[in-house]
């Protein structure tokens, strides 16, 4: 019994079997958690979450960093409410936050990978130059939505499912089929599994790096988009510490810090931890304050079974 | 007194390789010893054993009579036994009084007593007779000055016996000279003096004795220096029995593929041309060191090159990076299979198809089943021991990695030029034939192939042409008929009298 336990706990899926037990756990001892309304709302939770965790994901398996996402995605957010306001367009304002966050992004990869600056310095720069811009174009505050018609896109529905929701699963899919049956991928592991030895094979490594850090960035544009439309108005303040959960969701996923390691399932299942330990809070009045500390011990817990996990490989 | 550094007996073991066996000599006190020796002799294994960092499977070392257990660098030291490496251990940011004071700073109720600390090794530096001043900092210090920090920690950790690995092979023949001198001085003091060149004629400068080693075990041992020669010490370092591993074929060459006109880079200044004709195993010998990796990866476009002009079939490569050079039909499989060959923690399939799956992956989107398929094609065809194509390739033995890694580049369709570093480093005598045949049907293929090793009767074996580097030039060239270990191995060492070595950057 104990042996199987073990196999079970510390197997391929033993993420995913945590995550089962976790959600019947919950569901059979919070009220309210299993109902339809609860569930749509958990999942609108964790929107902005997954949407940023889906290239977060790419850039870690290529032994990557990026901090830059929060601010990322308040900026993006920023510039989709103001274009938008100025131009009395709403295409043209999405557009210009997707290419704002795109471009972001592009200038992180390029200095990373041309200009050889640790990740870790170049995201944390970018991340106060961003958030810097935020602040400076409103002024500090945060500047409403005036057509009714971008923030009813959070609103919107199909099939009974919100449309943010939506985004994030096609996100994951599409993410998903990149990193396993794309050379884009393949290479983003490969790199992350031995970057000489990838540039020796042939493998483009700079403009590969360039490449995820500008889908990080282009990602971010619609997380911020989306943001932006659900809180009806672009706030400067917004998504502080995403970087973090998103980094958190992915390695709760079995993303390996040292790279060559992701699977989009992995990362599917740890934004689902994330949020249904703060559902499972909110639902039971817990404060606030304690769901920092919760979240650092799940990530603590899932670190180290990780790590008892490929000891025992070895 | 007569033996106050005595080896006997001294054998070792790895994995499939007798490193070092029955090895005894001694060494009087006062003297300086050389020790020569082929790449794989087994002079960094016995050094490795004196300076603690490996223990001896059988035997001794005696010091002054005693027996003597190291099983750490720390014993070593305990009993005044210091090795000075190849690659300087010292803190560049730190100042050479610093460095020489390390772990047991001079201090005051946790105050470092600079000021006592610098006296004092100024003192001894003086007394050595290293004319620095103990406040620069070590980054400011040339090689050469670096090279006597690292005798002079030496001295102040009151060493008895010293060993001295390659010491001038970065430094001009102006500071090595200095450091002869401060050996001389070490000498004089009543040390013993351990000196590994493979430079003879420092051999024959510095030393009072000598000692050979060939394939793990003692070829000669000369008490006395007087009476020998270069040329009878080559004679020692080469001849050893001829077992016919190789398998070599003849072929008919064609024309040139690789034409390689002085190139140059980095880490190899000096211009270097070469050609690889179609069918030709073209070999590359040369020590440890001698810019033959270096060539090659200039070759490739691994790294940097600065000039030159390399031509395939007549065209000139006009990328210079490896991606282009495979586009071009040019392939490197590298030294070191596990720094920069293989990628870890990628399936067998991963590490094969990485390159060539671009020609079956429409609009970049793979078929895995396709990437199967291949890789599975060549774990039959080149026998890559594996449980399956979805094996992890760290968990492969080291021949098949290498089979691996060949591998990739077979499965490039069109491949004209294959370069292979160190082709059977670490790897055992039965996949090491498999190598070689495959190699040469390869060749017969048309394609040209250039080896480079550091084992000469490999390089001998296999090839129908033999380039020899030393010091980063390109020395002397060799055909099948006029191949012979003496000549080889003689063009292969460096001689102070007609080069003067090039610096690498620290």
């Amino acid at each position: 019994m104990a042996g199987f336990l073990k196999r079970l706990l510390l197997g391929e899926q033993g993420l995913v079997v945590i995550f089962i037990a976790a959600f019947a756990l919950v569901s059979a001892t919070v009220p309210n958690f299993l109902t339809d309304r609860n569930m749509l709302g958990l999942f609108q939770s964790v929107v902005t979450i997954g949407i940023v965790s889906c290239t977060m994901m790419l850039c870690l398996a290529s032994r990557d960093f990026d901090l830059s996402v929060g601010s990322i995605v308040a900026f993006a957010g920023m510039v989709a409410v103001m274009a938008s306001n100025a131009t009395g367009s709403i295409p043209l304002g999405l557009l210009a936050a997707l290419a704002c966050g795109a471009f972001v992004g592009f200038v992180n990869g390029v200095v990373i990978a041309k200009l050889r600056i640790n990740a870790l310095i170049t995201t944390l720069a970018t991340m106060q130059i961003v958030r810097g811009l935020a602040l400076i174009s409103s002024d500090g505050r945060a500047v409403g939505i005036n057509d009714p018609i971008f923030y009813r896109l959070a609103l919107s529905k199909a099939l009974g499912v919100p449309t943010p929701v939506w985004v994030m699963l096609i996100l994951f899919a599409i993410f998903g089929f990149v990193l396993n049956r794309t050379v884009f991928g393949r290479n983003t592991l490969a790199i992350g599994g031995n970057p000489e030895a990838s540039r020796l094979a042939g493998v483009d490594v700079d403009a590969t790096r360039i490449w995820i850090f500008a889908l990080q960035g282009l990602v971010c544009g619609v997380a911020g988009i989306l943001l932006a439309s659900r809180i009806t108005s672009g706030q400067p303040n917004a998504a502080t510490g995403l970087e973090l959960s998103a980094i958190s969701a992915c390695v709760l996923g079995g993303v390996s810090l040292a790279g060559g390691r992701a699977a989009i399932t992995g990362v599917i299942v740890g934004v689902l931890i994330l949020g249904i330990a703060e559902n499972a809070m909110n639902l039971l009045n817990i404060q606030a304050f304690y769901q920092y500390l919760v979240r650092g011990v799940i990530l603590l817990l899932a670190v180290l079974l990780d790590n008892i996990r490929s000891r025992g490989l070895r | 007194m007569d033996e106050f550094l005595a080896f006997s007996h001294i054998g070792k073991t790895y994995p499939g390789v007798r490193a070092l066996d029955d090895i005894s000599f001694s060494v009087p006190k006062g003297t300086i010893h050389g020790l020569v020796g082929e790449n794989g002799a087994g002079k960094s294994t016995l050094i490795r054993i004196l300076s603690g960092d490996t223990e001896a499977d059988d035997g001794e070392i005696r010091i002054d009579g005693d027996v003597q257990h190291f099983s750490s660098t720390r014993d070593a030291f305990a009993a005044r036994v210091v090795v000075v490496h190849q690659e300087l251990q010292l803190v560049a940011s730190l100042t050479v009084a610093e460095n020489l004071t390390l772990g047991r700073f001079p201090a005051r109720a946790g105050v470092i007593d600079f000021r006592g600390m610098i006296a004092h090794v100024g003192a001894k530096l003086r007394e050595i007779g290293i004319s620095v001043d103990p406040k620069t900092p070590v980054s400011q210090l040339s090689l050469g000055e670096r090279q006597m920090i690292e005798v002079a920690k030496a001295v102040m950790m009151d060493a008895r016996v010293i060993a001295l690995d390659e010491p001038t092979s970065s430094l001009s023949s102006r500071e090595s000279e200095v450091l002869f001198d401060l050996i001389g001085r070490l000498k004089a003091q009543g040390k013993v003096v351990v000196y590994i060149s493979h430079r003879l004629d420092e051999i024959f400068r510095l030393c009072d004795g000598c000692t050979v080693l060939r394939d793990g075990r003692l070829a000669a041992h000369h008490t006395s220096i007087d009476g020998l020669t270069r040329d009878m010490l080559v004679s020692e370092m080469v001849g050893r029995a001829i077992v016919d591993i190789w398998g070599w074929r003849g072929r008919s060459l064609g024309k040139p593929r690789l034409v390689v006109d002085q190139i140059s880079g980095k880490h190899l200044p000096q211009p270097a041309s070469f050609t690889a004709r179609a069918g030709e195993i073209h070999g590359f010998f040369g020590l440890v060191g001698s810019g033959r990796s270096e060539l090659m990866r200039l070759v490739y476009g691994a790294d940097k090159r600065w000039g030159g002009r390399i031509d395939i079939d007549g065209v000139v490569l006009s990328g210079r990076d490896p991606k282009r050079s495979i586009r071009a039909g040019l392939v490197l499989c590298s030294e070191d299979r596990k720094y920069d060959g293989i990628i870890q923690g990628m399936s067998v399939t991963e590490n094969i198809v990485v390159s060539a799956r671009r020609h079956f992956s429409p609009f970049g989107v793979t078929r895995p089943a396709k990437e199967t398929e291949t890789a599975e094609k060549f774990i039959k065809t080149l026998r890559i021991r594996t449980p399956s194509a979805r094996q992890d390739v760290v968990n492969l033995s080291g021949g098949n990695q290498q089979k691996v890694v060949l591998a990739r580049w077979l499965a490039e369709s069109d491949i004209r030029v294959l370069i292979v570093d160190e082709p059977t480093r670490g790897i055992d005598v039965g996949a090491k034939a498999e190598i070689y045949d495959l190699l040469y049907s390869l060749a017969e293929r048309g394609i040209a192939i250039v080896v480079v090793s550091s084992e000469l009767p490999e390089v001998m074996g296999i090839s129908d042409r033999i380039s020899v580097m030393c010091e980063g030039r390109i020395v002397a060239s060799f055909e099948r008929a006029d191949f012979d270990e003496h000549t080889i191995l003689a063009a292969a060492l460096p001689d102070r009298s007609m080069t003067e070595p090039t610096r690498r950057a620290s």
